[in-house]
């Protein structure tokens, strides 16, 4: 990895970061509404897997989703706005936090049904099998998700069938409230994998090179030998499984543990200390960032909700092997349309009013405490 | 019926490189029910792929696939055990076209024989059409006739939307004509199997076989019954149920499922709202009994919907 690319990570993960902080100000203003699961904590398990997929490479992950969209590149402005319910989202305004999708980067989304989208994935490896390319996919879950049985059946099959999809586990220690000491009765979920015979690994996922180095080798893998992997990350997420969570099932001292070892600080210490970049660029960095959310905000505010009509649309694809004269008697039906629909790309941003007297950007990982107390409270 | 599915697989498969099945002993040992027949040998393993019995892996390998632009068909040995893969079907392939905004589309087949088949007893003999009707974003599709199965079956590999396929076994060894040519048939299309001035009967899939033999006792005794076979539930043809019972003045609906918001509620409710002038009777339904299927030939017989049972509801509509 080049200089240049150790540092477009970190601003990719400073990315997310600061996405996700906005979010949370935003559904506390209630102006993004349901389920908000941050990924706070965890960027450098999406961040170092999204770097070294190809651009035509799939990936498939859980509702945890936010970063996994931004690493792979959609715009932050579609994704907000999909937040905030608007009709310029990403997926119009009927997806929400939970259902990022963009189907022209490889993007199949984030799945609501714990370990619901296992299976797809070895669906999707099973479709570039028959295709015969050498393209693979990759899978992100929590820890929760090894306990369903989605998960065993979509492993057997991938390893009986030699299908090229990465499983990562991103063990953040709780699924929901409940920590895998008391829903796993294996604490090394990797392990799970030897039922299977498939190669495993678990890995630092607060260490982006340890991640990226990981995920290399199972691309790889599954690539030339077209075989499976099951990666366990360990993670911590420091917000609560979701806004309404106040997290009573861990400890503050746990928390802040943790946060000792997030991993944009320890990325930017290498930045600083083996690739010669200086706290003033660090800084830089967060300010363009944090400008850029600005911007984002700025659009979403600018866009409008979705008109009641659109409800009926995305339902069905319009069909000629279908009678659509009784089909249309039906709104959905009516709605159809034969093509698959593309978000837009959006113009680069008008140049921000430079925010007034922005005040210094906080350090990420106080920042993140200060609104975790302020959240949480 | 079973040779008419099994030649639109193959002509399918043979036209559209896409096209795969996948499903517990669809090839080697040639499907449960001898449906997938000859596939294996002709197009190979990853085209015809026997899987553990995984109904979950089933659908969602199935699913994935359609995502990336196949067309797998899901062969379930028997709907019974669909029901292991319900979170794949409502879940994922009803929804993705929906919660992406209309970037994902699932161009798959669910198919396999549902309802009842002989003394199976009643986790083997179930008609879960109502449930996969419910859900938007399916399409749900059950022939009565090879001609239809074969012609419906095509379109349905062909959609680019999931649908559900629900043969049925005991219909399985049905006879009938199928055109030589290359022929499909719409979804969403009903049909006319029988035309008659006296009473409308709505029904799919075995009933509308059990509701032509009913219809030709009723004929002896000067009843003339029009049979209507939907074929398609969901989207359902509704326009040609009440071209019908405009006609005839009179309905009764039939379905293996049970009653309690079974499919023929919706009928009934269409027709009643739809036809409210036209009708000289309140519309009557024929389900299976509001019980598990018993095993006793005696019991199961008299669960079913059979001949006599529709008989006493047409008179019922007639006032006879
Ligand atoms: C099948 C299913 N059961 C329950 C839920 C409710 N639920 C949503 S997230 C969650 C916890 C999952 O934890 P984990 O897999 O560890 O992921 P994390 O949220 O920790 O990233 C639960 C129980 C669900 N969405 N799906
Ligand atoms: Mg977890």
């Amino acid at each position: 990895m080049n200089r240049d690319e150790a540092f477009g990570l970190y601003k990719q993960m400073l990315l997310i970061r600061r996405f996700e902080e906005r979010c949370a100000q935003l559904y506390v203003e209630g102006r993004i509404g349901g389920f908000l699961h941050l990924y706070i904590g965890q960027e450098a398990v999406g961040v170092g897997a999204m770097s070294v997929m190809r651009p035509d490479d799939y990936l498939i992950a859980y509702y945890r989703d936010h970063g996994y969209a931004l690493a792979r590149g959609t715009d932050p402005r579609l994704l907000l706005a999909e937040l905030c319910g608007k009709f310029t989202g990403i997926s119009r305004g009927k997806g929400g936090s939970m259902h990022f999708y963009d189907v022209a980067r490889g993007n199949f989304g984030g799945d609501g049904i714990v370990g619901g989208h296992l299976p797809l994935a070895a669906g999707i490896g099973y479709g570039i099998r028959l295709r015969n390319t050498d393209q693979v996919c990759l899978c992100f879950f929590g820890d929760g998700a090894v306990n369903e049985g989605a998960f065993h059946e979509a492993l057997n099959v991938s390893a009986l069938w030699d299908l090229p999809v990465v499983y990562i586990i991103e063990n953040n220690r709780y699924g929901m409230g409940t920590s895998i000491d008391r829903a796993s009765s294996v604490k090394d979920l990797y392990q799970r994998a030897s039922a299977y015979g498939i190669p495993r690994r678990e890995i630092n996922g607060m260490d982006l090179l340890a991640v990226r180095n990981a995920v290399t080798e199972a691309i790889e893998r599954a690539r030339t030998e077209k075989r499976p992997t099951l990666l366990e990350a360990d993670t911590y997420r420091y917000r609560g499984h979701s806004m309404s969570d106040p997290g009573k099932y861990r400890t503050k001292e746990e928390v802040e543990e943790m946060m000792k070892s997030d991993p944009i600080l320890l990325w930017g210490k290498r930045l600083l200390e083996q690739e010669r970049f200086t706290q003033a660029d660090l800084d830089a960095v967060d300010k363009e960032v944090l400008a850029r959310m600005d911007e984002t905000v700025a659009f979403v505010e600018a866009s409008p909700d979705p008109p009641v009509e659109s409800m009926y649309e995305d339902v069905y694809v319009r069909s000629p092997y279908i009678n659509m004269k009784a089909a249309e008697k039906d709104p959905a039906w009516r709605a159809a349309i034969r093509e698959d629909r593309v978000p837009p790309a959006l113009p680069p941003p008008a140049p921000a009013a430079a925010p007034a007297a922005a005040p210094a950007a906080p350090n990420p990982a106080e920042a993140t405490v200060q609104a975790t107390a302020k959240v949480g409270s | 019926m079973r040779d008419a599915l099994n030649q639109a697989m193959r002509e399918e498969m043979a036209r559209d490189p896409s096209v795969f099945i996948l499903g517990e002993e669809v090839g080697a040992y040639q499907g449960a029910y001898k449906v997938t027949q000859g596939l294996l040998a002709q197009f190979g393993e990853w085209r015809v792929r026997d899987t553990p019995i995984a109904e979950e892996a089933i659908a969602g390998v199935a699913v994935g696939a359609a995502f990336i632009g196949l067309r797998p068909i899901a062969e379930m040995m028997t709907f019974n055990f669909s029901l292991l893969a319900l979170d794949m079907i409502i879940n994922h392939a009803a929804k993705y076209r929906y919660m992406s905004g209309g970037q994902v589309r699932c161009p798959m087949v669910m198919r396999g024989p549902s309802g009842a088949a002989a003394q199976v007893a009643a986790q083997h003999s179930q008609a879960f059409e109502s449930i996969y009707a419910y859900v938007p974003g399916l399409v749900v599709a059950m022939p009565s006739t090879p001609k239809d199965a074969k012609g419906m079956l095509k379109s349905a590999i062909r959609d680019d939307n999931p649908v559900i396929f629900m043969e049925n076994e005991v219909l399985y060894n049905l006879k009938g004509e199928v055109p030589e040519e290359e022929y499909h048939i719409p979804l969403g299309l009903a049909e006319v199997k029988r035309p008659g001035r006296d009473v409308t009967i709505v029904a799919w899939s075995r009933p509308c076989v059990t509701a032509l033999a009913a219809a030709t006792k009723l004929a002896e005794e000067g009843i003339d019954v029009e049979v209507v076979d939907p074929r398609t539930l969901r989207p359902l043809d509704e326009d040609l149920i009440f071209e019908s019972v405009r006609k005839t003045g009179r309905c009764v609906v039939v379905e293996e499922g049970w009653r309690i918001a079974g499919f023929g509620a919706e009928i009934s409710d269409r027709v009643q709202r739809e036809c409210f002038d036209a009708l000289d009777a309140p519309v009557i339904r024929v389900t299976s009994e509001d019980v598990p299927m018993p095993y006793a030939k005696t019991l199961e017989k008299a669960y079913l919907p059979q001949p006599e049972k529709i008989i006493d509801a047409v008179h019922r509509v007639m006032y006879r």
